[in-house]
């Protein structure tokens, strides 16, 4: 249990993270480690690993060697070194709040119900307990107006926007995003981008897969760069986009628009 | 007196054939959809020992003919020493046997199921059980709803069948009435009124079910 103690105060603690599918690592040996209140961007090209990365998080996907620990907790594997039995592993899951590319949401249900089901029918919320939350959610992600529509009547941005709200309602100790904007129209980014830039500024733990550039540099207190499945860069936003340590960053960031401060 | 003035009078055997046929349509494709839904839960679950045993037993049954599945529980069950009467042995035969067509329309629909979704219901914590109660069988219960409503309206004109096995239903009194005057037409021109007044009634309730799903972009197949 030495590795719990080691990692008490980080919302998220990843320890020699590998991962092969079939003869390609996707994974080798990462080591990351999020504290509480931090934004940590992972940025590369595709094909790097990342989203596998922040898919160990929530044990979407399974790694094949090291460890990953969310507020202290071990995901995944319980205390006898065995897979977690199903209901132990939700549990750990519902620790983190999942917003994903393609939104995901539940489309016989209504906004509201979409933000309320897992509060209500995981955590066991009361039903008003619950609605008020996602009230609150909707509210901050502005889309309290359309709480009793239906997803097929969304555009893009609402529906990630409601899928923010969704993962928020869990309470969740981490929020993963895996690229949220990576299937939004150019016009609806901006929309989507703008609330999580308030998560950040109110002290959202996140993980965040990006290709928005000029974003990560503004949210971000530390970006991680993936390249075949290696780190081979970290280092504060400033650092990360002005003065690259490594020929490949560099490049990468020549490729992609230079990002100025935002 | 006209042939159609005595089947008026014997309006009472038509009437009791009807609710009885109804009875017997009622529970049967209650007990289908629950057997369906059932299956479809099996099939879903981890245990990879029991897919094979629950998709012979589907195909199994929907290469096979109703009638003699409504024979094998009427005839054949009493020499295990399970004795049905007839009309359980009809409810009983026409539930399981729709059962497993609604299992194969569900199955059908599940392996099109967007995985997204599902990942989506385990990251938020969702485990197998409300999983599928929840996310999974209510998105395919509407996908399906066109298919579903056609199912039902073979296993109403499977109940005819059970003519067959003694149950007085519509048909059953229909031949009654047909051999007791010898007025097979006038008889068989009633049932069949009976019969498409049940379906075209199920298809106005379905069709107004679809509503419900087009609310939420389920586009009808």
């Amino acid at each position: 249990m030495s590795e719990a103690n080691t990692s008490e105060t980080a919302a998220v603690s990843i320890r020699h993270l590998s991962k092969s599918f079939d003869d390609v690592e996707v994974l080798r040996d990462v080591e990351l480690e999020v504290k509480t209140g931090e934004v940590v961007t992972i940025i590369g090209s595709s094909g790097s690993g990342k989203s596998t990365l922040l898919r160990c998080i929530n044990w979407l996907e399974q790694p094949d060697r090291g460890s990953i620990h969310i507020a202290g907790q071990r995901i995944g594997v319980n205390d006898a070194g065995r897979p977690m039995p199903v209901r132990e592993l939700a549990k750990v899951r519902a620790k983190t709040g999942m917003v994903f590319q393609g939104f995901n949401l539940w489309p016989h249900l209504n906004v509201l119900h979409n933000v309320t089901e897992a509060p209500i029918h995981v955590q066991g919320k009361s039903k008003r307990e619950a609605e008020e939350l996602a009230t609150a959610l909707l509210e901050k992600v502005g889309m309290a107006h359309k709480r009793d529509s239906y997803p097929n009547t969304l555009s893009g941005g609402q529906k990630q926007r409601v899928a923010i709200a969704r993962a928020l309602a869990m309470q969740p100790t981490v929020m993963l995003f895996d690229e949220p904007t990576s299937a939004l129209d150019p016009e609806l980014v901006g929309e989507v981008l703008a609330v999580i830039k308030d998560l950040s500024a109110e002290g959202y733990t996140m993980v965040m897969v990006t290709h928005e550039m000029a974003f990560a540099r503004a949210v971000s207190d530390q970006v991680v760069f993936l390249e075949k499945g290696l780190i081979i860069e970290r280092a504060d936003p400033e650092t990360f986009f002005t003065t690259p340590k490594t020929d490949r960053v560099r490049k990468f960031l020549e490729n992609h628009d230079t990002p100025s401060p935002a | 007196m006209s042939n159609w003035d005595i089947l008026w009078d014997e309006r009472a055997q038509f009437w009791n054939g009807f609710l009885s046929t109804l009875e017997i349509f009622g529970l049967s494709i209650v007990g289908a959809f629950l057997i369906g839904c059932g299956l479809l839960y099996l099939l879903e679950g981890s245990r990879k020992r029991l897919t094979m045993p629950l998709r012979i037993f589907i195909d199994g049954m929907r290469m096979l003919p109703f009638l003699i599945l409504a024979y094998l529980l009427y005839y054949g069950l009493p020499s295990v020493g399970i004795r049905l009467d007839a009309w359980w042995s009809g409810v009983g035969a026409l539930a399981v046997y729709h059962g497993a067509y609604f299992a194969e329309i569900f199955r059908g629909n599940r392996l099109t199921f967007p995985p997204g979704q599902i990942e989506a219901a385990e990251a938020h914590g969702f485990i197998k059980g409300k999983m599928f109660f929840r996310l999974l069988l209510p998105q395919i219960i509407m996908q399906t709803r066109p298919l579903l409503g056609n199912q039902l309206i073979y296993a109403l004109k499977d109940t005819a069948f059970l003519v067959i096995i003694t149950v007085s239903e519509l048909t059953a009194a229909a031949n009654s009435l047909s051999s007791t005057y010898f007025i097979p037409t006038e008889a068989f021109i009633v049932v069949i009124g009976f019969y498409w007044a049940i379906s075209v009634t199920m298809e106005i309730i379905i069709k107004q079910c679809g509503r419900f799903s087009a609310k939420r972009g389920f586009d009808n197949v």
